[in-house]
């Protein structure tokens, strides 16, 4: 037993967790500096937000240490419960949970609260794994196509009933996982020009776009060696495209709420609203925009620190490291989760398991995602999806879901040379 | 185990990863350092300039008297831009306005500019000043800026303390230093030392945050700008002796002034009827400024300056020294009157005859000086009378009449001494001799003074033959002392000539038209004078000095249609110069005539 303890430690990648710690270190510095306040200034008050989170850091480091010490087999043989349980809460959340800002998915536990949605992610990936490194699959069989759409599809629908779409979006980002068991390239393209062709006919209107397609579609024809099969193809993809279209907007239309209808359009540029919809992006932009490129230096942000941004501890605090820390420390800041994404598809690469490594990618996709939306709303690229800022914003349960998320994968990792 | 083609997909994944963060760095370097208007945006969302308003400088009597201070209060300004979602009918009953005077104010505010701030209410009360600190956060746009009123603690000296009052849109495109809702002198000394008076404003920048509540100074305070106090004035006026006149002078109309010879000091510098300088000041000035400039004897009226009469008899001593200087009149020459019959020019005394010039400033001879003044204007010395009329001229103006003297305080007139070329366009060229603008000898016709111009004449007799420019102002602050920056002005008179008109003088108040109210131990000098008054009863005038020898006062005292010099302008002045000197009164009885004389 310990020798096994120090084998955790020898072969621990020190790189991923000091990265970690570097991140969720700078993020406490952020929220200080979001909520600074010359009258509280004990880094434990906690009445204060950077108070709680300082008590989350601590507990998060020792949920940390804990997997460390954990059976590596542990989280392999009890993933499906693991996922089973979180899906038992994100059920009960439903009936029993409080609403906070509308949604509805947070348990009340004395004074603090534990929002299900972001366990759910760790557990999701669990599961995920577990069922890629089983034994009989193929990536041919119907079966091993559906069955990670359902563990996918149940967290996410739940989520999306808590009327939290930030998160149940997040379960969408799982399309990098499978895209690496196996998934056509071409699904990946396909993700990408469904999210262009959405885009651009939100932005000039379907019959534009789809005259593109047309145009595009008649450059192909031209090139393509025209056999029966590939002419098809291109005529079904041609319909479902301009089909798409149109039903972008239907869905634009009716599916979406008010407000998110405003965000996108806000987003696009396609309407100015600077005190409703559009005054986080723009607020947000002018804190970022206003750091110049060493910023105004620590503690001395005035839009964050005099909440000219909203969510500024959590969704937003990215603008507290763009305006204090200027482009200097936005570039330190996306570099290292840069670097910290490229190591873990590194090391999911060298598991000997597949679980591990299904896991790995898994946990980078996670992270990608939330890293991409988050910082991309800041900036106003991406329409404002509210979802936390990994390691950096403000949130127990989203610090204490990335650790373990993160933490598993180092544990797994550690344990590469004890399997087979 | 591990699929090689499928191993290679870890190359796109990070190629994505390592897109999407080009894009973010390439996104941020356009909004961090390429774009600034973000940073404008944000310095516009959290700074906010509040003005710092001096306090106006003090003004002091000459012997350190406090003439006129100033009282806080608290005026409401608005910066239309930041005004949003607020109740507005809370606001109105708290301000006690009406919805309609708010839209009103609101859109004045806007057409005046979305980014400065307006004046929104001006002065309002302590108690809503408190409520309002507040209550701030809720009416986002609106600030409260401590502003500085006067306050005058005994009133006295309104025309030549002047007034402030808000500046309007012409002053403010002219000069960049004022903004909408700022103090600016408008009239008397307020007007012509603003640029001491007023200060310097100063800026802090104060950091607000987005309920537009203050949060501390920006960079604490390393771009602010302090408000430098205005400047004290010590003035030239003596506190009692003005409000003694002032008290001489109620229910009177007219004007006096009294200056100090050796220097040009002004003592005593006002105009009758006057009013309380507190009524001009804050909120009630508007009201109380359009019912005094309706008031029919015109107590806005500065007439210490403003006011032209006619000299009089006031004016013989210079047509005679005008007369000893050309060389058509000495100590020997004597004229007959024939008494009040005679011709052209009545002589309204009974006095000896033939008479010379001390007599003659004595007795206040008409044809006398109308004599002297004819063969000034025929002086075989120069070729026509139209020369000789000029020199006349000359020699007056050189005595501080018919030009403004260039005081120290706004709106001073010029008086009028007419010149060879208006006789000229009224009678013709060549086509007017002595006999023609024969009034002039005997101070009448188109001659007009204001009463500074006569006080400066005393002062050229006190001083034998020159003065110094007439001012109101010693000191800017302790030690910048102004006596020096106005001029001492010589007569083209010889000063000997001066002792026989001084003689004539102090004749006039020891045998002559003054004889009744000599002042005890103080020789004066001095000259009456009823001015013809085309428009109703004559003016009563009176110019002196004393002591005689060594005069420190020159005075000269106009009351409108009262009759003869020596009964109102005479004992006004003579009181005024024996309160002056001895600063104690002893003649009760013809100060107390004085006093209730109610002469309108």
């Amino acid at each position: 037993m310990a020798r096994e303890r120090n084998n955790v430690f020898n072969n621990l990648d020190w790189t991923l967790v000091i990265i970690y710690l570097v991140l969720v270190l700078m993020g406490w510095l952020n929220i200080y500096a979001a909520v600074y306040n010359e009258d509280h200034n004990s880094i434990f008050d906690l009445s204060q937000s950077y108070g709680k989170q300082m008590l989350w850091i601590i507990t998060s480091l020792f949920i940390g240490l804990v997997i460390l010490l954990t059976d590596a087999r542990f989280f392999s043989t009890f993933a499906y419960l693991i996922y089973g349980i979180t899906i038992l809460s994100l059920v009960a959340v439903l009936l029993v949970g409080s609403e906070v800002s509308g949604s509805k998915s947070w348990f009340e536990i004395g004074g603090f609260r534990l929002q299900p949605a972001e366990f759910a992610k760790f557990a999701t990936n669990l599961a995920i794994a577990r069922f890629f490194s089983g034994q009989h699959i193929n990536v041919k069989d119907f079966k091993t196509r559906v069955i990670p759409l359902i563990l996918l599809g149940i967290p996410g629908l739940l989520i999306l009933l808590q009327n939290d779409t930030g998160s149940a979006l997040v379960y969408s980002s799982f399309i990098l996982v499978l895209y690496r068991m196996g998934m056509s390239g071409n699904l990946l393209l396909a993700g990408a020009l469904v999210v262009i062709i959405a885009l651009s006919t939100l932005m000039v209107g379907h019959i534009y776009v789809s005259g593109l397609l047309v145009i595009l579609a008649g450059l192909l024809f031209a090139f393509m060696k025209r056999n029966r099969r590939n002419i098809i193809n291109l005529l079904a993809l041609l319909i479902m495209g301009i089909g798409f279209t149109f039903s972008v907007e239907y869905v634009v239309d009716n599916f979406l709420g008010e407000h998110q209808k405003t965000r996108i359009n806000v987003l696009l540029g396609k309407e100015l609203d600077l005190k409703g919809a559009g005054y986080n992006v723009n607020q947000s932009k002018i804190a970022i925009g206003s750091g110049g490129f060493l910023g105004k230096g620590y503690l001395n942000g005035t839009q964050t620190k005099y909440n000219f941004v909203p969510e500024q501890s959590t969704d937003f605090i990215f603008c507290t490291v763009g305006e204090e820390w200027g482009f200097a420390g936005s570039l330190v800041i996306i570099v290292l989760f840069l670097y910290f994404l490229t190591r873990i598809v590194t090391l999911a690469e060298r598991q000997r398991s597949d679980f591990s490594r299904i896991y790995g990618y898994g946990v980078a996709a996670i992270l990608f995602f939330h890293f991409m939306i988050n910082i991309g709303m800041t900036i106003g690229l991406v329409p404002v999806i509210g979802i936390p800022l990994p390691f950096f914003s403000y949130g127990g349960s989203s610090l204490w879901a990335f650790t373990i998320l993160v933490f598993i994968f180092i544990k797994q990792d550690a344990n590469r040379n004890a399997l087979l | 185990m591990a699929n090689k083609s499928l191993a290679s997909r870890k190359q796109t994944v990070i190629a994505i990863f390592l897109a999407t963060g080009i894009i973010f760095l390439g996104r941020l370097f356009y909004l961090q350092i390429i774009d600034d208007s973000y940073e404008l945006s944000a310095n516009n969302n959290v700074l906010r300039y509040v003005t710092q308003y001096p306090a106006r400088g003090l003004i002091y009597d000459r012997n350190g008297k406090l003439l006129v201070y100033n009282e806080a209060v608290y005026d409401l300004m608005v910066l239309p831009r930041q005004v949003k979602d607020i109740d507005t009918l809370e606001f109105c009953r708290l301000l006690d306005i009406t919805p309609e005077g708010f839209v009103q104010r609101m859109k004045k505010a806007r057409d005046y500019s979305r980014f400065k701030p307006s004046l929104f209410e001006k002065q309002i009360s302590k108690e809503t000043y408190g409520y309002l600190e507040e209550k701030m956060y809720r009416f986002p746009g609106f600030f409260v800026q401590p502003r500085t009123l006067r306050k005058y603690p005994e009133p006295m000296g309104a025309h030549l303390l002047g007034y402030v009052g808000e500046v309007n849109q012409s002053i403010i495109d002219k000069d960049p230093y004022y903004k909408s809702g700022d103090y600016i002198g408008i009239s008397g000394i307020e007007k012509s030392y603003e640029e001491d008076l007023r200060g310097r404003k100063g800026i802090k920048i104060r950091m607000v945050d987005v309920h537009n509540r203050e949060v501390g100074s920006f960079q604490n305070g390393l771009y602010d700008t302090l408000a430098v106090m205005g400047k004290d004035l010590y003035l030239t006026i003596d506190a009692e002796l003005q409000q003694y006149g002032e008290l001489l002078m109620q229910g009177k109309m007219g004007s006096v002034v009294a200056i100090e010879p050796s220097s040009g000091e002004i003592l005593a510098f006002l105009s009758s009827p006057t009013y309380d300088p507190n009524l001009l000041v804050g909120r009630v000035r508007g009201k109380n400024f359009s019912e005094l400039s309706k008031d029919p004897v015109k107590p806005l009226l500065n007439r210490a300056m403003m006011g032209q009469y006619p000299p009089g008899s006031t004016f013989k001593m210079v047509n005679d020294l005008v007369g000893l200087q050309e060389g058509v009149l000495n100590t020997r020459t004597h004229y007959t009157c024939q008494g009040p019959g005679s011709s052209p020019i009545r002589c309204t005394h009974h006095h000896q005859s033939p008479l010379d010039v001390y007599i003659a400033i004595q007795q206040s001879c008409n044809p006398f000086h109308w004599q002297v003044y004819r063969s000034i204007l025929n002086n075989p010395r120069r070729k026509n009378v139209k020369e000789n009329y000029t020199a006349w001229r000359n020699h007056v103006m050189s005595m501080g009449f018919g030009h403004k003297l260039g005081t120290d305080m706004q709106f001073e007139l010029s008086g009028n001494i007419p010149s060879a070329e208006k006789f000229d366009a009224i009678y013709g060229k060549g086509r007017w001799n002595a006999m023609t603008v024969r009034s002039l000898s005997i101070g009448q016709g188109e001659i007009l003074v204001t009463p500074l111009q006569l006080a400066n004449s005393a002062a050229v007799m006190a001083n034998r033959g020159y003065y110094f420019v007439p001012h109101v102002v010693k000191s800017i602050g302790v030690n910048e002392t102004r006596n020096e920056k106005f001029n001492k002005v010589t007569s083209t008179i010889d000063p000997a000539y001066f002792e026989i008109a001084v003689e004539g003088m102090r004749q006039v108040a020891t045998m002559g038209t003054a004889r009744w109210y000599q002042i005890e131990d103080i020789t004066m000098c001095g000259k009456t004078g009823t001015a013809e008054n085309p428009h109703g009863k004559d003016h009563s005038l009176f110019m002196a000095f004393a002591p005689a020898d060594q005069p420190v006062i020159a005075i000269a005292v106009i009351i409108e249609n009262s009759g003869f010099g020596s009964t109102w302008a005479l004992p006004v002045a003579s009181l005024m110069i024996e309160k002056y000197i001895k600063r104690e009164v002893s003649r009760k009885d013809i100060e107390e005539r004085m006093i209730n004389g109610k002469l309108y």
